[in-house]
């Protein structure tokens, strides 16, 4: 046994942290569920299946923080509309689910979903079919928001609006959606959305264990997205795209063609906000148009900046972090809950650039610092 | 010729004198029979008397007289059972305020069963409508002739033609002439005879009478078995004409409503814009709690009302400089304590004011509740200006029109011509050559920030007497206005101007056929294309203060 059987691949190296995190998510795919469906309520150990789905939710949005990290921290595009995309997918993937119910719907029709009928539409519109197959949905939950991204960002970057511009424009963008979403001509459910799901795959999303693996897939998702793009950061490819957030003209000048790079992350990043989307939502058990607002989606931006833009495994944190004091918070004392979150953006920009990552670095170094002093110290 | 002259003067003065004769004497009468008339409507018990008296009053000059049939067409006429003195009375406190027909001396408050009211029927209450109509339409007030000339069209009756012909001679007002000749239009619409029909469509010449035109839609069209319901081919032929010239004017009128109703909407996005286009323009500040400064100025709006509640029809002058003072007041804080630490960081600094945005919004949801408050719109502001039947200016929107364009002209004028404005302009072009010349960068940053703030204040007072005031007032503006700055040109008053004129337009002309979501959208989408064709906007400054 003189080499591990599995050494870590080369681009993990030096990254203590993606690697914590990797195998926190790891144990937490196995354990939670396990703490949950074997260990008998009552018990100290016992997860309830509210912790369960909860957590789910926290490892979905933070996703979610991921893909923006990917994009922010490591090319300097501010998206102040990734929410938009996260949606898309969770309707995307509810349109699947909403085919499930079939006829268990409050008004028993087979063809159509219950606010269709109460809206007397007589069939089915021609954008939801397909969608009764699994396969076809979970493709549309790639396809929609990367097309979307694609064409946003192809006119955007090719006329090279950047900076807070784009910010601005995707902003926007997300709140054109969160108008059209919230019409009933939509076809996608009005202001209620998609909700009442019943079951996933044959298997009933009441279920704990339906629960169990949804929360294990989340987590692995997020440890397999963070692997891709850990991989993407360390490449050629992704020294790159720190060229471009460092200083984009010369980038561009040194011969590189700025846009397509802009445009490969930015759809990427897009893919993977609507898988977390897909994943959310049958966790939840509802998505409405409410999701697209623009609230949400720079929210996001601020679990990134709390947590350590640039790292992607501070994304992670930051997400969890936030989205915990979020929950705990707007039930203890929802009236102080924006002021914490206002507060938060005026800190984190001013006093925490680096976030609670960078902050824990910096303990760290001054702690080597001092130690190297005293080793020299006491050498002499 | 000469005797015919005299002979005419001599006819002429007896004319004169003998109706000098009868004058008084016919005063004298006609006073003695109102008194008489109104004793008389205490008395009688029978309709048919009633209705006697009632024309009989409606023909009287007496002045009260019109008094008199008004109360008793609102059930206020009352007698007393002792004595049946005729009354008018009102409920007050449970009792009843009386007060004298004749004398109008009031006498105090009595209980509601010592008096009865002087009942009528539905036949002389709708005799008496017309009758009232009559006579006001001779008036002296033209705003009470105009009503009563409007009611005649509602109305329509036959009767009332001679009413109207002998009003028209005497009228010289164009509005009422107007609804006059609309009315008696209407009538002429409904004779059996072709020839009054065929007259009335001429009438309508340059009407602008909604009724009129709905009176010849419905003769131009077909029943279901194919029958017009004008009878007349003549008279169908004039009435499609005169129709067809109807409906173009209504259209033409309606584009003009269209592009009021637009320009005003423009207007509403320049007051939002218009402090933005300083604080991101200008200073290059991305302050995503601009929204918020809108909302601190229309709850100033409401405070100050609720200060000086015997003075709101002047609340609202109050209430500029006031919001003005909170909102740069808050301005100045914000600039000071966290936009300071963040120049050069545009991202940051989007981020922390979109936080203090949150905070602002949650105190004022902790202070004033989350609920909506109500802001009163003070008389002068309410009402609405009506240039014809089918255009009628409502004077809120006139007013906020006048309003964004001074608040503009002034903005212009403090940058261009003031000494403040100066250093404004020298500190954004050059900050380390502005700073070396002696000019204190750091307060003129204070105080162009506190500028912007302050008039997204002001947008807050003209906005609270459109909206709702609530807590998400200011979320409502805040993406349109950058949509406005960033389509108008970063750093460009002018180029504001024109974006938030032709977003309003723009967003107003879709409306009605695209619907007001679905316009919202379209306008977005059509900016982010828009950014694609000119990063810069509409109105791109050029040359070498353009940065990167």
């Amino acid at each position: 046994m003189t080499a591990p059987l599995t050494s870590p691949p080369s681009f993990l190296a030096g990254d203590i942290g993606g690697k914590r995190l990797l195998m926190v998510l790891l144990a937490a795919a196995v354990f939670v569920p396990m703490l949950n469906l074997a260990v008998p309520e009552g018990s100290l150990f016992h997860v309830s299946s509210y912790t369960l789905t909860l957590l789910g939710k926290y490892l979905c949005l933070a996703l979610l923080a991921l893909s923006v990290d990917l994009i922010w921290g490591y090319c300097g595009i501010l998206s102040l509309g990734h929410g938009a995309f996260f949606t898309l997918g969770g309707y995307a993937f509810g349109m699947y689910l909403m085919r499930q119910i079939g006829d268990r719907g409050v008004y028993g029709n087979a063809e159509l979903p219950d606010f269709m009928v109460f809206l007397d539409w007589q069939e089915l519109p021609w954008y939801w079919s397909g969608f009764d197959n699994f396969g076809f949905a979970m493709l549309m939950v790639l396809v929609v928001p990367s097309v979307l991204a694609f064409v946003f960002g192809w006119l955007a970057f090719r006329s090279r609006v950047t900076g807070v511009y784009f910010s601005i424009i995707t902003q926007a963008l997300t709140y054109a959606l969160l108008l059209a979403f919230f019409r009933n001509d939509m076809g996608f459910g009005g202001n209620n959305g998609l909700t009442d799901f019943k079951e996933v795959l044959g298997y009933s999303l009441q279920s704990e264990y339906t629960r169990a693996v949804l929360f294990s897939l989340s987590a692995l998702s997020l440890g397999l997205f963070y692997l891709l793009f850990r991989w993407i950061v360390s490449s050629k490819l992704g020294r790159v795209l720190i060229a471009i957030r460092d200083a984009e003209s010369r980038t561009r000048f040194t011969g590189y063609k700025v846009e397509y790079y802009k445009l490969f992350v930015f759809v990427l990043s897009a893919a993977v906000a609507g898988v977390a989307g897909a994943l959310y939502v049958p966790q939840v058990g509802i998505i409405n148009p409410g999701e697209f607002s623009p609230l949400n989606s720079i929210e996001v931006v601020v679990w990134v900046a709390i947590g350590g833009r640039g790292t992607l495994y501070g994304a992670v944190i930051g997400a969890v972090i936030v989205n915990y004091a979020k929950t705990y918070f707007t039930g203890a004392m929802p009236e102080v809950w924006l002021f914490m979150l206002g507060g938060l953006f005026v800190v984190s920009t001013i006093y925490l650039p680096k976030g609670v990552v960078g902050v824990f670095q910096q303990y760290q170094q001054r702690k080597l610092a001092s130690a190297a002093k005293t080793q020299t110290a006491e050498a002499t | 010729m000469k005797n015919c002259k005299k002979v005419l003067l001599v006819v002429s003065t007896l004319w004169v004198m003998f109706f000098s004769l009868l004058l008084p004497q016919s005063l004298v009468a006609a006073q003695n029979s109102f008194e008489q008339d109104v004793a008389a409507l205490a008395a009688v018990k029978k309709m048919r008397d009633k209705e006697a008296i009632i024309n009989r009053l409606a023909a009287s000059i007496d002045p009260r007289a019109l008094a008199v049939l008004q109360a008793m067409q609102k059930s206020q006429l009352y007698y007393r059972k002792a004595d049946r003195q005729l009354l008018y009375a009102q409920y007050q406190d449970k009792q009843m305020r009386i007060s004298d027909v004749l004398s109008a001396e009031d006498l105090g408050l009595v209980k509601k069963s010592t008096i009865k009211k002087i009942s009528i029927n539905n036949k002389l209450r709708n005799q008496m409508r017309a009758l009232l109509a009559q006579r006001m339409l001779l008036h002296k007030d033209a705003t009470i002739r105009l009503k009563a000339a409007r009611d005649l069209s509602q109305n329509i009756d036959a009767k009332n033609k001679a009413v109207i012909e002998r009003a028209l001679a005497a009228e010289q007002d164009a509005k009422v002439i107007e609804a006059l000749v609309g009315a008696s239009a209407l009538i002429g619409l409904q004779s059996p005879l072709e020839a009054d029909r065929l007259l009335a469509i001429i009438k309508l010449e340059g009407s602008s009478n909604k009724l009129a035109m709905a009176k010849l839609t419905a003769m131009v069209e077909q029943d279901d078995s194919g029958v017009y319901a004008e009878p007349s081919d003549k008279v169908r032929t004039a009435a499609a004409a005169q129709l067809k010239k109807m409906q173009g004017a209504a259209e033409f009128f309606g584009f003009l409503e269209n592009l009021f109703f637009g320009v005003s909407y423009g207007s509403v996005l320049l007051l939002a814009a218009v402090g933005l286009a300083i604080t991101f323009g200008v200073m290059g500040v991305i302050n995503m709690a601009h929204g918020e400064m809108i909302m601190l100025g229309a709850y100033t709006t409401y405070v100050v009302q609720l200060i000086m509640p015997n003075f709101i029809e002047y609340s609202l002058l109050v209430a500029i400089p006031a919001a003005f003072l909170v909102s740069g007041a808050m301005g100045v804080l914000i600039e000071r304590t966290v936009i300071r630490h963040l120049y050069g960081r545009p991202l940051e600094t989007l981020l922390a004011t979109f936080g203090i945005s949150l905070v602002l919004q949650q105190l004022v949801r902790s202070i004033f509740t989350p609920l909506n408050k109500s802001v009163i719109t003070p008389e002068w502001l309410s009402g609405s200006m009506e240039i014809n039947g089918f255009l009628s200016l409502t004077y809120n929107r006139l007013y906020i029109i006048i309003f964004s364009i001074m608040v503009l002209l002034a903005l212009i004028y403090i940058l261009k011509k003031t000494f403040v404005g100066l250093q404004m302009r020298a500190v954004t072009q050059n900050r380390a050559m502005a700073n070396s010349m002696g000019i204190r960068a750091g307060w003129v940053d204070a105080l162009t920030f506190g500028l912007g703030s302050g008039i997204a204040g002001i947008a807050g007072v003209a906005l609270s007497q459109l909206t709702n005031v609530g807590p998400n007032l200011g979320q409502a503006y805040i993406i349109d206005s950058f949509m406005v700055v960033v389509f108008g040109g970063v750093g460009n008053l002018l180029g504001t101007f024109f974006a938030a004129l032709s977003l309003g337009i723009a967003n107003k002309f879709i409306e009605p056929v695209a619907g007001a979501v679905l316009a919202k959208i379209i306008v977005l989408i059509f900016i982010v294309l828009f950014i694609q064709w000119r990063p810069r906007g509409l109105f791109a400054i050029k040359g070498r203060f353009v940065e990167d």
